[in-house]
């Protein structure tokens, strides 16, 4: 048995007038990877800023309706302990600039004021480098800045830096479209290990990326949920015309 | 077209490029006029003497300018420590609240503030700190000291430091603020240790930019610090700095504060000179690669 861990019922986003997140009913569950897809301007990006509530900090976005961690409305908790349990990663890799790459990992900690032991710093910073399988590329250079490294690894980082914090739910916003092929495949063979600890929601505008890393996927279509069901049987049995014709390609 | 023709307007082209080399030559020229006048006026007249002595009474020669340095350096860091904090803060709230109705006055005030006369500066701390003043419950005694005129430069280093600390920041991408928040990092620590540090070399730049500035203002001094001619360290009392000894001591008629006059201006030019080509080297040095 399965135990859902987002729950959102009923859920609108809007920036100002323009209402772009419409009536979104859906539950993940959880140690799942849920790849969101859907053309440009579907509201996917804005649904998954919500889940951690990122979306307000944009003037005039408004938000309604139920989202639910683990039973516990986001929406009533305090915006900082949402972030904290709900890690996300960014379209464009942005480890911070000034800091080394030791210190890009432990950022959530450091910046957050949280001290702690050496010993256990260490161990946090290679067990997260570990888990994104970057420990052994910059094991040598961890005082270097994290600006220093490949598009891919700077990617990498960031997941790490996220994974550091230990947060139940990883939201990842078009993780690899700057990233090149090789980083991406490295990207999504980490999505698999990851699974087993965490629960994944990536967005993506890759069908094919879709297909390969999920378990199942959510298709939005023009701010609604079209579709929500087994990756599998949404490729190759979708209910809806509106799936039907974006996998096919006749639209995009 | 003959050839007369096109030789009269190979001229006129040949003439104008001539004509913007010799008058961008001629920006050159007050600059090092100055220096040079400056350097061989001065040079001769500094020496370890010159800088730990204060001025002796006329008809004893000799003497330095020991009070001014000091008194302009207590003068000008008694003000950035007024000013600084202020500026990076309006400044972080102008980049971060970039159309709200407070940012727009904030904004309008800073440039009207950089565009009004020193001298106008220096009469508004005049009135408000060195005249007496009475409201019933609070008795302000007034007098000449260092800390009003500290408080009329600080005006003057305010607009720099704000417009140029909000036009770093806007520089920098969401993406870094968004990491920062992403980690559950409330909204003062995402300033203080992400923005603030990343954008640590623009706003240093326009903190060193607003010190040149101030360094050699004279008229919001005239008659708030006002000048002394002994060494004084106390901000509540008159004090003596680089701009002011300059100015009593060059329209004076004796050689020996006129010497004083010159050495002194050209410490003050070094000084300048120095706080520019510092803000140049760190402000390359403290840049974080984005």
């Amino acid at each position: 048995m399965e135990s859902t861990i987002i729950k959102s019922r009923n859920f609108n986003a809007s920036f100002g007038t323009n209402h772009v997140v419409k009536n979104v009913n859906i539950d993940i569950p959880r140690n799942h990877i849920i790849a969101v897809m859907g053309p440009s301007g579907c509201g996917k990006t804005t649904y998954l800023r919500c889940v951690n509530r990122m979306h307000e900090l944009i003037p005039g976005a408004t938000s309604n309706g139920e989202m639910k961690l683990n039973e516990e409305d986001v929406y009533q908790m305090h915006p900082i302990f949402v972030r904290l349990k709900i890690g996300m990663v960014f379209q464009r890799p942005n480890p911070f600039p000034n800091l080394s790459i030791y210190d890009n990992v432990i950022a959530g900690y450091k910046l957050n004021g949280i001290k702690l032991p050496k010993a256990e710093r260490d161990e946090i910073v290679e067990r997260s480098l570990t888990k994104v399988a970057l420990w052994k590329e910059v094991k040598d250079s961890l005082n270097k800045k994290g600006s220093f490294l490949s598009g891919g690894q700077q990617q990498r980082l960031c997941i790490a830096r996220t994974v550091a914090m230990e947060p139940e739910v990883i939201l990842f916003d078009e993780p690899t479209s700057a990233l090149d092929p090789i980083s991406t495949s490295t990207v999504e063979e980490l999505f698999h290990e990851l699974k087993t600890n965490y629960t994944l929601i990536i967005v993506t505008h890759n069908m094919q990326q879709a297909a390969r890393v999920s378990d199942k996927t959510a298709f939005f279509f023009l701010g609604e949920l079209v579709e929500y069901d087994e990756t599998k049987t949404m490729f190759t049995n979708p209910k809806d015309q509106r799936t039907q014709n974006y996998i096919t390609g006749r639209f995009s | 077209m003959d050839g007369k023709n096109i030789k009269l307007r190979l001229g006129k082209s040949y003439g104008f490029q001539w004509l913007i080399y010799v008058l961008a030559f001629a920006c050159l020229v007050p600059l090092l006029a100055i220096l040079f006048y400056i350097v061989k006026a001065g040079v001769t007249k500094i020496n370890w003497h010159f800088l730990v002595n204060i001025p002796k009474p006329v008809g004893e020669s000799g003497g330095g300018i020991a009070n001014a340095l000091v008194g302009s350096i207590i003068i000008i860091l008694v003000a950035a420590v007024i000013a600084i904090p202020i500026g990076i803060m309006a400044g972080v709230y102008l980049s971060e609240n970039r159309r709200s109705r407070l940012a727009y006055w904030v904004r309008l005030c800073t440039d009207i503030l950089q565009g009004v006369p020193s001298i106008v500066v220096g009469i508004v701390a005049y009135f408000w700190l060195v005249r007496p003043w009475d409201i019933g419950f609070i008795h302000h005694k007034g007098g000449f000291s260092a800390l009003s005129g500290s408080f009329a430069l600080a005006i003057m280093m305010l607009p720099i430091i704000v417009r140029s600390t909000e036009e770093t920041l806007k520089l920098l991408p969401d993406s870094l603020k968004e990491a920062a928040l992403a980690l559950g990092m409330p909204f003062h620590r995402v300033i203080f240790k992400v923005v603030v540090p990343v954008g640590i070399s623009g706003i240093l730049s326009g903190v060193m930019l607003s010190v040149a500035r101030i360094t050699g203002e004279t008229a919001p001094l005239l008659f708030t610090a006002f000048g002394n001619p002994y060494l004084s360290v106390n901000v509540g009392k008159p004090m003596q700095s680089l701009p002011l000894l300059i100015f009593n001591y060059a329209t004076s008629p004796y050689q020996d504060w006129l010497n004083l006059a010159w050495g002194a201006s050209l410490i003050l030019l070094f000084w300048v000179l120095f706080l520019n080509i510092f803000t140049k080297v760190i402000t390359r040095k403290w840049k974080v690669q984005l």
